[in-house]
């Protein structure tokens, strides 16, 4: 098991050098100067020439992200061009509210997709199927822009239930950051509801005509325990693996919601930074969220081995 | 005489479809006693495992459902009730305590991810209100019962540990811990080696005796049968269509169908210069006939006439027989 994690981390490092390559040099491929962008229109060429030579983007690209690489290496990301500070602390400042959103968010989507789903296949083609089916595809295509906008018109504006936007001051206490967290959390567990509804219930159906429930069921156990414990027990291999991937998804992928709710996350820090092409925040940013969701993929693994003895050898 | 353990009358189960409502079973009666094995006999398709699930009140819901004839089970507290009807509650504080199940698939039939002595476990500690311990230790016991070597420790392996022979011991194990009354079989050896085949059949039929248990053993193989059982129902397109005592079902056949089953059996094949005889197939289905006998398109000695009156199940000398001219072809 250890030898295998340790296999796992090793990938994970050339995952992390090809996500790395891409990276740089899609970044420098788009079009755009962060000097020129910097200085503005006003400014001469022999400015700009100046501010480019600081931070080393005259150099040829190929050394730059030899460089680059190097740093990366001891763990410095480089320095932000705009923020006037290194990327690593810009990152962990931000990194904060989009853990808890992403954590949240999961939290939620799961208190919904999981009951959901298994309730779906017990009473398979009930109304009750059909009506989880009918909000779990309504679920899936609501864009979270627009739900986060009715929810903020709904339970902030004329409710005054949570904040508007935003994180708080910044010394505020963790209650406080939890009203400002909720409501985009709500947002991102309905959205992502939907999916894990669906990969609960083929799971669950898939187990529920197996030869061993009609054991459970021939012990003489309850109904309940036979689907809690039997059937569920054995569905939790993919619904694991669609709980991890959506985690993965909301830390990298919250842009959206976080740019609705003004909540100060990675998303929103990558977003400036591209419009801004700060290279070395992109960079690093994208870099942490690969490194985050490969983390995550071999933690699912990992949680495989927990729940089911076959995969222990 | 005291009532039987467990008596079927003229039951019928009806499954609704998407063409309309099926009835895979029609008209079955049998009965068990204690200490008595009754094979059920039949090719797939003739209701034997449907007969087996209406027992245990295990029909999927909510297609399929008893339509007529009752399943009266004598309880351990001695009042008889009617299985067809009793309330889910009652069914299911029967199912693994008086009436419990084996099935043909071993390498399926056990849960994956619980080790085979928690699964022995749950079902005693339901049952018998066993605590934590003794529920564990009573697993460890039965598992040593069904001669699985150093139970202790296999107690605590999962089900892909172990061979198909070993799991479908863990399976009599499993249904023998609360003692049940009844056992149902549902092709308990089809899908293991013959040699596993014989050792499994030992072990239950010692079981069976040591326990007093009344059997119901479900199978297609006319040689288990003669091993096993003490009477045989032959089931055709959810028909009974013969039931007699072991011996005279083997000695003197009294069903056409019977009797092309008997001659299917290799053994007899061997022993017969005319060699072997198979019955003659009818792609698809067994074939439900509107009128007349059910096995007459089949039938090697039909007449028009069998396909016009259909048969009752006739008794005769502890022997019933469905076949217009049995008496005749004997």
């Amino acid at each position: 098991m250890l030898a295998h994690i340790g296999r796992r981390l090793a990938g994970l490092l050339l995952v992390l050098f090809l996500v790395a390559a891409l990276v740089f040099f899609l970044t420098r491929l788009a079009p755009g100067d962060p000097a020129a962008l910097m200085l503005g229109d006003q400014a001469t060429p022999e400015d700009v020439a100046r501010l480019r030579e600081a931070y080393g983007l005259d150099k040829p690209l190929l050394l730059q992200f030899v460089l680059w690489l190097k740093e990366c290496a001891t763990g410095n990301l480089g320095q932000s061009i705009f923020l006037q500070q290194p990327v690593t602390q810009a990152l962990l400042q931000r990194a904060e509210p989009t853990f808890f959103l992403a954590m949240f968010s999961l939290a939620i989507a799961a208190a919904i997709g999981i009951p959901a789903g298994i309730a779906s296949a017990v009473w398979r083609g009930r109304p009750i199927d059909q009506a989880v089916s009918g909000l779990a595809m309504l679920a899936a295509n609501i864009p979270s822009f627009w739900l986060g906008l009715i929810f903020i018109q709904l339970f902030a504006v004329r409710f005054g239930w949570f904040p508007v936007a935003g994180y708080g001051a910044p010394d505020a206490s963790f209650f406080e950051r939890l009203q400002h967290l909720f409501l985009p959390s709500a947002v991102l567990g309905v959205v992502n509801s939907a999916l894990i509804t669906r990969f609960t219930r083929a799971s669950m159906l898939d187990v529920l005509d197996a030869d061993f429930v009609r054991t459970a069921r021939a012990k003489g156990i309850s109904e309940l325990r036979v689907v809690l414990r039997h059937a569920f027990g054995n569905a939790l291999v993919p619904i694991i693996t669609v709980l991890g991937l959506t985690l993965a998804l909301l830390i990298g992928g919250a842009i959206v919601t976080e740019t609705v709710f003004g909540l100060p996350g990675v998303g929103n820090l990558v977003v400036s930074a591209v419009l801004r092409r700060d290279y070395p925040v992109i960079q690093g940013a994208l870099l942490a969220v690969a490194a985050i969701y490969a983390l995550i993929n071999l933690a699912i693994d990992v949680i495989y081995t927990l729940v089911d003895p076959r995969v222990r050898q | 005489m005291t009532a039987p353990l467990l008596a079927i009358e003229d039951l019928a189960v009806s499954f609704r479809t998407e063409e309309g409502e099926v009835t895979p079973v029609r008209g079955v009666s049998l009965q068990i006693s204690e200490n008595e094995t009754v094979a059920v006999v039949g090719e797939s398709g003739s209701g034997k495992s449907v007969t087996s699930f209406a027992t245990m009140g295990l029909l999927p819901r909510p297609a399929g459902r008893v339509s007529q004839g009752r399943i009266l089970f004598r309880r351990r507290s001695g009042d008889t009730i009617d299985l067809a009807t009793a309330p889910r509650a009652t069914m299911q504080a029967l199912r693994g305590a008086e009436i419990a199940m084996i099935f043909q698939e071993p390498m399926t039939s056990l849960n994956p991810v619980l080790t085979v002595g928690e699964q022995i476990a749950e079902a005693v500690r339901l049952h018998l209100g066993y605590d934590r311990r003794k529920a564990w230790a009573h697993a460890v016991e039965m598992l040593g019962l069904v001669e699985i070597p150093d139970a202790a420790r296999r107690a605590s392996d999962y089900p892909h540990h172990m061979s198909g022979g070993m799991r479908q011991r863990v399976m009599i194990a499993l249904a023998l811990s609360c003692r049940p009354a009844l056992l149902i079989a549902d092709e308990p050896t089809t899908a293991l080696d013959v040699t596993i085949q014989a050792q499994v059949l030992t072990l239950l039929d010692r079981l069976r005796r040591e326990l007093g248990m009344g059997v119901l053993f479900i199978t297609h193989n006319l040689g288990v049968v003669a091993e096993i059982a003490d009477r045989v129902t032959v089931m055709y397109a959810g028909e009974v269509v013969e039931s007699a005592p072991v011996r005279d079902l083997f000695n003197a056949p009294r069903h056409p169908y019977t009797r092309a089953l008997l001659e299917c059996m290799p053994s007899r094949a061997i022993q017969d210069a005319s060699g072997r005889r198979v019955v003659r197939s009818i792609p698809g289905q067994v074939s439900r006939v509107e009128r007349g006998c059910a096995f007459a398109p089949r039938c090697a000695d039909a007449t028009p006439a069998c396909s016009v009156e259909a048969p009752m199940l006739e008794s005769d000398a502890g022997r019933q027989t469905r076949c217009l001219r049995w008496r005749e072809l004997a």
